[in-house]
């Protein structure tokens, strides 16, 4: 096939790119304006990331979604990770068609049904609502996008290894430790990251089930959003871009460095 | 071995019937109940110190009123049409905006292609809401669309784009563009470039190969791409609340409001259930066309 870009698909891509960008990159820009307005450029200043740190409300939401995301997605790895065991190795139980519609219905639901299905138990059991429960309820809707990633990766590698192990006098925790855990990690990793992003951004369902003690940053975002376009909103938004980008870039290029140096372990051993 | 069995299926199993199903099935027995002002503004709570009798006391005082209520106004069956219609518009779009990417990256050299996978990942991983956020500030009457059409002289009184199903619609095919672009792309990518060649070789012009070959051959991946985008899009609260004006009814909006500015319990979980109802059709669809996928690859 033609393996260079056709005047149609450089188009295709440059306006499909521009498209993608351009909204992010007019933010970035903006929030180094001088005027309040954020469209129209009257110099170049920081001033809306000082305020931004002077800012308490910012930095306690900040403070509340970090510890959430990172509590909830550590759990949800632990859990997702399980079920992703048990559903590509447990084989048959009973009640294993309910677990797998469990698993994969959170991920096709819309926000607002989880939220407000989980509120509403939240109250009905008489739980007080807070960091707490927007824990749980980030814990419960990112599992399963973890067991998800995790499991496509389980299905596809070789089971034999694992019995392999057993036969070789492992116990089965040594097996898992020695032989899956280090096969399966990268998937773990991912999902790891996956929920904490999830967690992280997340606004509809803390909505629901946060109560008025606690505030997430997507929470303080959207209430000062819905009031209008504020500068300091696009200074935090080129912090957590910048953060992401420099993140995915960093991924890119540690797993394109891994599978370079896996290929030339593999010629390696084929030489010898 | 079998304790540790047990233990494996056990915890995630609870978590999920306690956090998940259990709050279903309070969804559903709310959606059954009646408006009250009290705490919980619902009737009738269970009582389960009267044995028994409590239960069927409880059951007896269930209906289908607040379906029936969803039934005779005009808000709500208003809300579930133009929630489907917006998502399905929005979905076209999509398609259309996403399908030429796809096919862009799909034909790209080689060594382009992990660097343009990163490109359409990392929106994904950005926050929803600043890149909802990013448009505001583009549609918006002083915005920078407005500057530029004005600036081009197309026209000379700015248009009202932002509260308006456009910027709906805008805002979807931006946000969700990615989920129609990545399985498009691995249709695309699997895609045997000699066939394309033998239908060029056997006199279809260049248009005709991709109509009659290219096109057939992804539609599982068009098909998933926009079951991905539907489905999100038809409960979405997000953007149309910052984008949509008052006149754009989404059913995901709806039920905020029902539950957060009326309190009425009932009939946001009434409303909760038939959205549901309508989302297990595209879903089962869904389902079936991954499933037929995994059978040709297996």
């Amino acid at each position: 096939m033609n393996r260079r870009f056709s005047w149609f698909n450089a188009t295709s891509l440059t306006l499909g790119f521009a498209f993608l960008y351009l909204p992010m990159i007019i933010l970035v820009i903006f929030s180094f304006n001088q005027s309040k307005l954020v469209t129209v450029w009257a110099g170049f200043s920081t001033k809306w990331y000082v305020e931004l740190f002077r800012d308490e409300a910012f930095l306690n939401a900040a403070w509340v979604t970090l510890k959430v995301a990172v509590v909830s997605s550590t759990v949800s790895t632990l859990l997702g990770t399980m079920a992703a065991y048990v559903l590509v190795r447990a084989g048959r139980f009973q009640g294993r068609t309910l677990f797998s519609g469990m698993i994969y219905a959170p991920l096709v639901m819309p926000e607002v049904i989880t939220g407000l299905a989980m509120l509403l138990l939240f109250i009905s059991i008489g739980l007080d609502r807070g960091v707490f429960t927007i824990i749980l309820a980030h814990v419960t809707f990112t599992m399963c996008f973890v067991s998800v990633v995790v499991s496509s990766r389980l299905a596809t590698f070789d089971k034999s290894l694992e019995e392999a192990a057993l036969d070789l006098g492992c116990t089965p925790f040594d097996a898992f430790k020695s032989v899956t855990l280090p096969i399966i990690a990268p998937a773990v990793i991912s999902g790891w990251l996956l929920a904490f992003t999830l967690s992280l951004d997340d606004l509809v369902i803390a909505q629901f089930v946060a109560g008025p003690s606690a505030t997430t940053l997507p929470m303080k975002i959207f209430s000062s959003v819905r009031l209008g376009v504020s500068p300091q909103i696009n200074a935090l938004s080129t912090i957590m871009i910048s953060i992401v980008t420099v993140g995915v870039i960093t991924a890119s290029l540690v797993s394109k460095r891994s599978i370079a140096r896996q290929r030339a372990e593999e010629q390696a051993a084929v030489r010898n | 071995m079998n304790f540790r069995r047990l233990f494996l299926i056990f915890t995630p199993y609870t978590w999920l019937l306690i956090f998940f199903l259990i709050p279903f099935a309070i969804v559903l027995k709310i959606s059954l109940s009646d408006y009250a002002i009290s705490i919980p503004p619902y009737t009738p709570v269970l009582d389960l110190e009267a044995g028994w009798a409590g239960v069927k006391e409880f059951l007896s005082a269930l209906d289908f009123e607040n379906f029936t209520f969803l039934t005779s106004d005009a808000l709500y069956y208003t809300a579930y049409l133009s929630s489907l219609k917006i998502a399905f518009i929005s979905t076209v779009i999509t398609l259309i905006v996403g399908y030429p990417i796809a096919y862009g990256m799909a034909q790209a050299p080689d060594e382009w292609r992990p660097t343009l996978m990163m490109l359409v990942i990392l929106p994904f991983w950005t926050s929803f809401l600043i890149r909802v956020y990013s448009w505001i500030g583009i549609l918006s009457n002083e915005g920078f669309l407005n500057q530029f059409l004005m600036w081009t002289g197309i026209i000379d009184a700015p248009l009202q784009i932002l509260n308006t199903n456009t910027a709906v619609y805008t805002g979807i095919v931006y946000t969700y563009l990615p989920f129609m672009i990545l399985p498009i792309y691995s249709a695309l990518e699997k895609l045997d470039g000699s066939l394309i060649e033998a239908a060029e070789d056997l006199g279809c012009s260049r248009l005709q190969a991709f109509w009659l070959v290219t096109f057939p051959l992804s539609r599982p991946g068009v098909i998933a791409g926009c079951f991905l985008v539907f489905i999100p899009a038809l409960g979405e609260f997000v953007i149309p609340s910052l984008l949509g004006g008052s006149s754009t009814l989404m059913i995901g909006k709806v039920l905020f409001e029902e539950f957060f500015v009326n309190r009425d319990w009932p009939v946001a979980s009434a409303v909760a259930v038939v959205l549901l109802l309508i989302l297990i059709i595209p879903i089962v669809l869904f389902q079936r066309n991954e499933q037929k996928q995994r059978e040709a690859e297996g």
